[in-house]
């Protein structure tokens, strides 16, 4: 096992202070270097105020909305395996999924329920930093990405709804795109434009899946990247009251 | 007028009494402190040259002399520029020489401390931890859930086959009860369109700086009658609303509701 740790090998993966190359024992050093040397982590600073730890100021929605885009994004992922958004194909793919694939129904349940815990999720995030007032200055323009996301968190949950194929899909879309219709001025172009025709039909479902799994966790990636880089950069989460 | 620090009024208080009794105590000190000053000052002048510039020594000298003609009562600012320069300097600095406050600057007002020192924590294990927990317990959830309730999964999409009644997904349900009150346009459009335009300018449109709630009675009151206009509504919309999108009570009829 020494031989291998102290290959050059081992020792190019694991940057130096890495658990992996020592192993860990408590220090003001090893606690920086468990988020300086990891990816993931290092969406952190090393130390945060005190109180930005307190679970009763943030309740973790942010970063459980964040939680929950990943766990969505694993599951989707596996769904996508399974599918094939054409009117002809959709439900029976849904179907043979919940019926044929190992833990198929599991895994599109688990992706209907957290996509609706999302939307609760990044709504009560909302509320929390306005009563917080954590929007004020130098905030304010993250309050701004922020409401973008939660309007795209909508979207995505809106455009995934229709891919089932089932009467609940095609007649809550046929609700919603109805009402995007009555949009002033250019109304009946919204509705050609997200429908792919003046019907609801194998074309919507193609448009909505393309926006679904890929352009809309798209766009939401890079204001989620402004998102977090911007607490940062204002300082850190909102002081205590 | 900047705030004189206690310890150098002290000093100046100290300077001047000592100044005051050599004034009463010898009368041979006594020309040398009144007349005399206008002739001995340039002596020193000639030999502290090339050390002190010439405009501080005009200025010294002007002080000193408002300070002989003001007698006993000198402004309080007078005295902190005079009071150190007794009649009979003192050698009071390193090299034997004579020190004199030329001002008096309040701290904050050259250098400006940025970096208060604030109570941080490391983000590993402190943060970390937390993250980790309500990550798990959401997984948890999630999985538990799903293994006791499905996803609902209705027969296929039929054009022909209208539900009664159809409703949008829960969180438009909001609009749709808009929907039973107004022009579509109106509640598809123009009230969601205006609500969320406000909610983006929020912080451009609410100026009060403070953050503590009994500063922030309005915002709060109104944020919150927003919330709760469209939690009502959606909760209408989702629980109370039956065949032909009629008002009914779910315990009467039943749930007409499907997430």
């Amino acid at each position: 096992m020494n031989d291998v740790q102290g290959s050059q090998a081992w020792s190019s993966i694991f940057r130096p202070g890495s658990i992996f190359r020592k192993g860990y024992s408590d220090s003001p050093r090893n606690r920086s270097y468990v988020i300086m040397n990891s990816v993931l982590y290092h969406l952190h600073p090393v130390k945060v105020k005190r109180h930005a730890v307190k679970v009763s100021y943030t309740l973790c929605l942010g970063g459980l909305s964040f939680f929950l885009f990943i766990l969505l994004t694993v599951t989707g992922i596996f769904l996508m395996f399974f599918y094939r958004p054409t009117a002809a194909q959709a439900w029976d793919d849904i179907y043979v999924l919940q019926t044929s694939v190992t833990f198929g129904l599991l895994v599109r349940n688990m992706h209907r329920w957290a996509a609706h815990l999302m939307v609760i999720t990044v709504f009560l995030h909302m509320a929390r930093v306005f009563y917080h007032g954590a929007y004020k200055p130098p905030r304010e323009f993250n309050w701004v990405v922020g409401v973008i996301l939660l309007t795209l968190t909508l979207l995505l949950s809106f455009t995934g709804y229709l891919l089932p194929w089932d009467q609940l899909a095609l007649w809550a879309v046929t609700v919603g795109t109805n009402m995007m219709g009555f949009t002033p001025v250019f109304g009946d172009q919204v509705r050609f434009v997200l429908l792919g025709g003046v019907e609801i039909g194998t074309d919507t479902l193609l448009r909505w899946y393309v926006l679904h799994v890929l352009m809309l966790p798209f766009v939401l990636v890079i204001f989620l990247a402004v998102h977090f880089w911007r607490v940062r950069k204002d300082g850190g989460i909102s002081g205590p009251l | 007028m900047a705030e004189v620090p206690e310890h150098l009024l002290k000093r100046a208080q100290e300077a001047r009494e000592r100044a005051e009794a050599q004034k009463g105590g010898g009368d041979a000190a006594a020309p040398e402190s009144s007349g005399g000053e206008s002739s001995d000052a340039p002596a020193p002048e000639s030999s502290g040259g090339p050390k002190i510039p010439d405009h501080l020594l005009d200025r010294s000298k002007s002080a000193r002399d408002q300070a002989a003609s003001g007698g006993a009562a000198p402004a309080a600012a007078a005295a902190v520029a005079t009071a150190p320069m007794p009649a009979q300097p003192e050698p009071t600095g390193p090299g034997g020489g004579t020190q004199r406050l030329l001002t008096v600057v309040k701290s904050g007002s050259i250098q400006d401390v940025k970096a208060t020192p604030t109570d941080k924590v490391h983000v590993w294990p402190h943060l970390l931890v937390v993250e980790f927990v309500a990550a798990l317990i959401f997984t948890a959830f999630t999985l538990i859930f799903s293994i006791f309730v499905n996803a609902p999964l209705l027969e296929l999409a039929n054009f022909n086959e209208t539900p009664n009644p159809s409703k949008a997904p829960w969180y438009f349900l909001g609009l749709q009860e808009l929907l039973t009150m107004f022009h579509p346009m109106v509640a598809g459009v123009t009230i969601p369109g205006i609500a969320l335009f406000l909610l983006i300018l929020a912080p451009y449109i609410d100026r009060n700086p403070s953050k503590k709630p009994e500063d922030r009675k309005f915002a709060i009151s109104l944020m919150t009658l927003h919330l709760m206009f469209w939690a009502i509504l959606v909760l209408i919309g989702s629980f109370f609303r039956g065949p032909g999108f009629n008002f009914v009570f779910p315990w009467e009829v039943g749930l007409f509701f499907d997430l």
